[in-house]
């Protein structure tokens, strides 16, 4: 019997459609516009200044801070500006402008395609290869990935779960670099395995994804600490709260971290991406970005280099048709509208989902008729209908009691409730007004 | 028949008496004791229960200003300076005049200024939206046009209009309680001085972006170029992070600013329409 997650969930239309487009390399830019906020925390200071060249894969932006991250420049050629600029939500944010010349890479980079399996580092030197390589968690959260490979002194990890379940429909980025890159995920597995001295190894994948299962299968036999774990069809088994109780059946307690179970989550991407960077020494510059959508005649997945912008991308996959009506940055679930198309693509893009009207039209709200779907469909245990009374009233104790902090904003209560209430717009305030509160506590 | 039914009444009424006499004594012996005065200055309130004293409620106001030893940090922006003389008056104390105040809404942008740049579908409360994203035109400090300060306002004085897609104050309503303050998310609208017979200037403005951007965003945006602090005769004028603002208690109205202002962000309330410029048309009043 296949394993799933045993709170909560929905089950919306998977739509893979773009699965069997194999990953394209995106043509080369024009210019590249690199965002200082590529990563959960404070935005890198940049290092480089106007008038500089840089090299494929050299440091341009340092962190500023303990969770931050490293920048590395994705193209070859001159800083042209470094200036705030607009991104996905519309905000300002630094960004450096790289005019692109040529294509020349710095020369530590291996780019060969040949697979390097031995691991002659330390754990210490991992941890710093990955950090120096600006890798961030890819499933989206995008935080730093070292961070996480060096939990807390006090907590022990005892295994490493690598994330291959994909549950938001359409995204199909995960599943192509499964089938095409299926050994290297495996060995980037391998490389944290060592820097967090873990012996054991889980990959969870989803069934509806059959030829992923198959390659990594395949792969994982010369790997055996490595098991590959299929999972039910199951929205948001991809939640690392979710996936940890999947396939170790332990459950992380409410308002603690996940290594509080022993286990540490890491995205398939996130896994290619410390290979990369600790076996060939590449740098985190480019990414897989899933071009989707019913009303698109031609899917596309492509290799893109961060810092392009979404309107080239759009562009080059044949053009917005006239019936889209809204752009989406990730997948229908979690994802964010994008509200600036000329926004430039960070680390932890992973596709952009273009929706017809028919298939964005909000139902229209009604009164809540207590039929209890909300509190059936939250995986985390929570009444989503008495959160978001209790939002619309401020009343911050009550919320607080009904632990509105363990919410992981995934929107099953949303997508699941017949009267059309906006269940997760409240309550993620909410919870952000008691999270403010909570952190502005005296610690003990 | 009729001696059961006079049974039953007599019964009923020997009990109403017992119960009567016994919740009598209970009532004595458990007796609270309030100030009397409370229910006096609850009386004078206006009992809106807006809140905007601060305190919880009417009730809750009386209690605390009975028990403090002044009438310091007690205001009712609703009552007003009338009333809160009177419940001086019956407390026996002395108390202040303050100006009156009204809530300012700081943003121009409207539908014809500030062009849409996207769509926004989703739950319509400003706090959602600007949790989402930075909004649906160019300026991300602008008026979101989705009421939040509409719902709070206890006593309907402020709206969106639907022509200008921002929130406009009906400052004879206004009660200067703070409610629609605290309820943007932007924090656009700010309570000021009423002024001499109504009279206000002020910056209409709190873009924040270099003059370039804000133009770009919104023809009616303050670019912070500050021509307006170099004009003002009474230093009432800062400018800072690109963003001109009018300090009320230095302001002595003299509207210099409000021409020299080249995006028209700097606003005049209630004054009397300006006279006709005398070297324009002096030929027109001998005739």
């Amino acid at each position: 019997m296949k394993k799933t997650f045993r709170i909560g969930g929905v089950h919306p239309h998977d739509n893979k459609i773009s699965a069997e487009a194999a990953i394209e390399v995106f043509p080369a830019i024009e210019t590249a516009y690199v965002s200082m906020a590529q990563h959960l925390g404070a935005p890198a200071t940049p290092v480089v200044a106007v008038g500089d060249k840089v090299l494929v894969g050299q440091v341009i932006a340092e962190p500023s801070g303990f969770i931050s991250g490293y920048v590395h420049s994705p193209v070859s050629g001159t800083v042209k500006k470094i200036e705030p600029r607009a991104d996905i939500a519309g905000n300002m944010v630094p960004h450096i402008e790289i005019t692109v010349e040529g294509d020349e890479w710095m020369e530590n980079i291996d780019r060969t395609p040949d697979i390097i399996r031995e691991i002659p580092y330390t754990a210490e030197e991992i941890i710093a290869k990955v950090k120096n390589a600006g890798i961030v968690g890819l499933g989206g959260a995008s935080f730093p990935t070292h961070v996480k490979l060096a939990p807390p002194k006090d907590k022990k990890a005892e295994c490493l779960i690598l994330n291959g379940t994909e549950c938001e429909p359409y995204l199909t980025s995960d599943d192509r670099i499964m089938r095409e890159r299926p050994e290297e995920i495996l060995l980037g597995g391998v490389i944290m395995m060592k820097a967090l001295g873990v012996t054991r190894g889980y990959v969870g994948i989803e069934e509806n994804k059959p030829a992923a299962i198959a390659s990594m299968t395949e792969a994982a036999k010369a790997y055996p600490q490595i098991e590959v774990v299929t999972l039910k069809k199951r929205y948001p088994q991809g939640g690392e709260k979710q996936l940890i109780d999947a396939v170790i059946r332990r459950q992380v307690p409410s308002g603690g971290l996940p290594i509080e179970t022993g286990a540490v989550v890491q995205n398939v991407g996130t896994s290619l991406a410390v290979y990369e960077a600790v076996q060939k020494n590449k740098p985190l510059i480019d990414n897989v970005i899933t071009v989707t959508g019913k009303c698109l005649p031609v899917q596309h997945n492509y290799k893109v280099r961060i810092g392009t912008p979404m309107s080239k991308i759009l562009e080059v996959a044949g053009g917005v048709p006239e019936k889209a009506a809204k752009l989406i940055s990730g997948g229908p679930m979690m994802g964010r509208a994008i509200a600036n198309p000329d926004a430039a693509t960070v680390k932890a893009n992973g596709a952009i989902l273009l929706l017809t009207e028919e298939e964005t039209r909000r139902r229209p709200e009604s009164n809540c008729i207590r039929c209890s779907k909300c509190a059936s469909a939250c995986p985390m245990g929570l009444e989503p209908w008495l959160l978001n009374k209790l939002g619309r009233a401020g009343l911050h104790a009550e919320l607080e009691q009904e632990r509105v902090y363990d919410c992981i904003e995934c929107g099953c209560c949303s997508f699941t409730c017949p009267a059309g209430i906006p269940l997760l717009d409240v309550i993620r305030i909410s919870k952000a007004e008691v999270m403010k509160i909570m952190r502005s506590r005296p610690k003990k | 028949m009729t001696g059961t039914i006079l049974i039953t009444v007599a019964c009923l009424l020997a009990l109403g008496l017992l119960f009567a006499i016994v919740l009598y004594f209970v009532a004595q012996k458990f007796k609270v004791e309030e100030d009397p005065r409370i229910g006096t200055v609850e009386s004078i309130l206006p009992g809106a229960n807006c809140g905007g004293c601060g305190q919880a409620g009417c009730h809750a106001f009386a209690e605390n200003v009975v028990k403090a030893p002044s009438m310091e940090g007690f205001f009712c922006p609703v009552g007003g300076n009338p009333v809160m003389t009177r419940i001086a008056e019956a407390l026996g104390r002395a108390v202040e005049e303050k100006a009156p105040m009204v809530a300012v809404m700081r943003c121009n942008g409207t539908l014809a200024s500030r062009a849409r740049t996207n769509e926004y579908d989703g739950y319509a409360s400003c706090k959602v939206m600007a949790s989402l994203y930075a909004g649906d035109t160019g300026c991300k400090y602008g008026c979101l046009g989705k009421g939040d300060c509409e719902a709070a306002c206890k006593f309907d004085a402020i709206h969106v209009d639907p022509e200008k897609g921002i929130a406009v104050v009906d400052e004879d309503k206004c009660t200067a309680c703070g409610a629609c303050v605290k309820a943007c998310p932007k924090g656009i609208l700010e309570l000021r001085n009423k002024g001499f017979k109504n009279r206000r200037v002020f910056v209409s403005c709190i873009n924040r972006d270099k003059g370039a951007l804000t133009r770009k965003a919104c023809g009616a945006g303050c670019i912070g170029c500050g021509k307006c602090a170099k004009t003002c005769p009474f230093d009432a004028i800062t400018v800072e992070n690109n963003v001109a603002y009018i300090d009320f208690t230095k302001c002595k109205m003299c509207r210099k600013c409000v021409e020299v202002c080249p995006t028209g962000a700097i606003h005049e309330v209630n004054f009397p329409p300006k006279p006709p410029k005398t070297e324009e048309k002096p030929h027109e009043e001998n005739v």
